[in-house]
């Protein structure tokens, strides 16, 4: 194998996909931090820096299996997954890209900056992702993943999940 | 760990701290997954499960790095820190420990909790007025660790503060909620406030640990943080219509090993298949 280089690496690990939310890819959601490349042919050492969503997402480690297995399947014998806490993701990482493919999922995209906290009972506003509709009102803070939240449009009366703003 | 050692923190000292953390997050996170399935709405039913997998997962992340602490030590230091037949066993045979172990194997005695997260959760307001408490001193406590000298530390607490502001939201509004509800949902949200407040000091007491690693800008300073608490667990309250128990014994003991009877019915059911089976994997 001649020299890899990281695009090919990111290339590679833009086939994982998050287990909860499958059309999210890892780069979407913006949780692989660094990817570093040593030595070369059969001693290739790749070096992969993934930060976990929540602190008991139990996704990462089916993401790291993931990770793991993207790059075994194309050669890679050694693969080093670190999990790094800080800085702690947020939602403000996640691409534009990432933000549409969840609209077009049915789930409704995180659009409020993440540093700007909420005061008592106030909520998101929310777009509908199915009829663009704003009247929306929020259902449970809490949903059925650590990062999403329940809300049912007032429109089209439809419920969808939120992908909280973290 | 070089920075630690340039500040001269006992391994000891230091994994005592992080211990306790531990053991606060998970023995909350057992008392609130005690709900999972007899939540009153689904929808809060979700909401306790999700915030118990928060502490879990911050509770694992802070015995890893106790494990790594603890496996540090000499052999004969060692076996001063825990008194638990089980981990001494394991401790004899030169083996290192990991998260499980810290979690599984010791007992009572050796766990470092505050006493107000062992509170048997009893009903909704016992289980929202725990986690006013816990969850607000949480937000401060992590603010002021993320600024700890501690890099591991450091980095859980940031991490956690994240969570534990979401947390804190969902225990005010709960509050408020109950407490500017109806005459039955005001009468019993009071009457947890009540009871549970002489355990809510122990979180602000500090002890020999607290004082070095503060002093050596590794942990927090509780005398700071404790005014802040108040000042917002006194605006929640007045919000809820509540009236903030006047100063009072708060009880302690739980950071140095002395629980209510509570704790060891929490472990029997937390530690049961890892005694009946040890190593057991699923």
């Amino acid at each position: 194998m001649a020299e890899l280089n990281k695009e090919q690496v990111y290339e590679w690990l833009s086939s994982v996909t998050d287990p909860e939310v499958p059309a999210l890819t890892i780069l979407d959601l913006g949780i692989v931090r660094e990817v570093a490349v040593s030595g070369s042919g059969t001693e290739t050492d790749v070096k992969v820096v993934i930060t976990p969503t929540y602190s008991g997402c139990p996704a990462m480690d089916v993401i790291s299996i993931g990770v793991r297995m993207a790059l075994m399947s194309r050669g890679i014998r050694k693969v080093n997954i670190e999990l790094q806490l800080s800085p702690a993701w947020t939602t403000d990482w996640m691409t534009e890209e990432g933000k549409q493919k969840l609209k077009a999922y049915g789930i409704a995209p995180p659009n409020r900056k993440a540093f700007k906290p909420l005061g008592l009972f106030e909520e998101d506003e929310v777009s509908c992702p199915r009829c663009g509709s704003e009247e929306t009102e929020l259902v449970s803070q809490f949903g059925p993943t650590s990062c999403k939240a329940l809300y049912k449009c007032l429109s089209c009366k439809e419920p969808f999940e939120h992908f909280k703003c973290h | 760990m070089d920075t630690n050692s340039k500040l001269q923190i006992p391994n000891s000292k230091l994994l005592d701290y992080t211990l306790r953390l531990a053991d606060d997050a998970l023995i909350l996170g057992h008392r609130l997954g005690e709900w999972c399935g007899h939540g009153p709405i689904l929808e809060q039913d979700i909401a306790l499960t999700n915030t118990a997998l928060d502490h879990l997962g911050r509770a694992r992340s802070l015995y890893q790095y106790a494990a790594e602490l603890f496996n540090q030590m000499p052999a004969d230091e060692k076996k001063q820190v825990f008194t638990s037949v089980a981990i001494q066993n394991l401790v004899s045979t030169g083996a290192n420990v990991d998260e499980d172990d810290l979690a599984y194997l010791r007992d009572g005695w050796d766990f470092r909790n505050a006493l107000l997260l062992e509170q048997p959760n009893i009903d909704w307001a016992y289980t929202v007025a725990r986690a006013l408490f816990y969850d607000t001193f949480n937000y401060f406590f992590f603010t002021e660790l993320s600024k700890s000298k501690n890099e591991s530390l450091a980095a859980v607490a940031e991490k956690s503060l994240k969570e534990v502001t979401y947390h804190l939201r969902w225990s005010s509004e709960w509050a408020v909620r109950l407490g500017d509800g109806t005459d039955e949902s005001h009468a019993r949200m009071q009457k947890a406030v009540n009871e549970l407040w002489m355990y809510s000091g122990e979180l602000f007491t500090p002890n020999e640990t607290d004082e070095e690693m503060s002093r050596a800008g590794l942990g927090v300073d509780l005398t700071k943080i404790k005014p802040l608490y108040m000042a917002r667990v006194q605006e929640v309250l007045s919000e809820a219509t509540l009236t903030t128990p006047p100063d009072t014994w708060m009880q302690q003991g739980g950071r140095n090993g002395r629980h209510s009877e509570h704790l060891g019915y929490v472990l029997a059911e937390l530690q049961f298949m890892q005694r009946a089976y040890p190593g057991m994997e699923w």
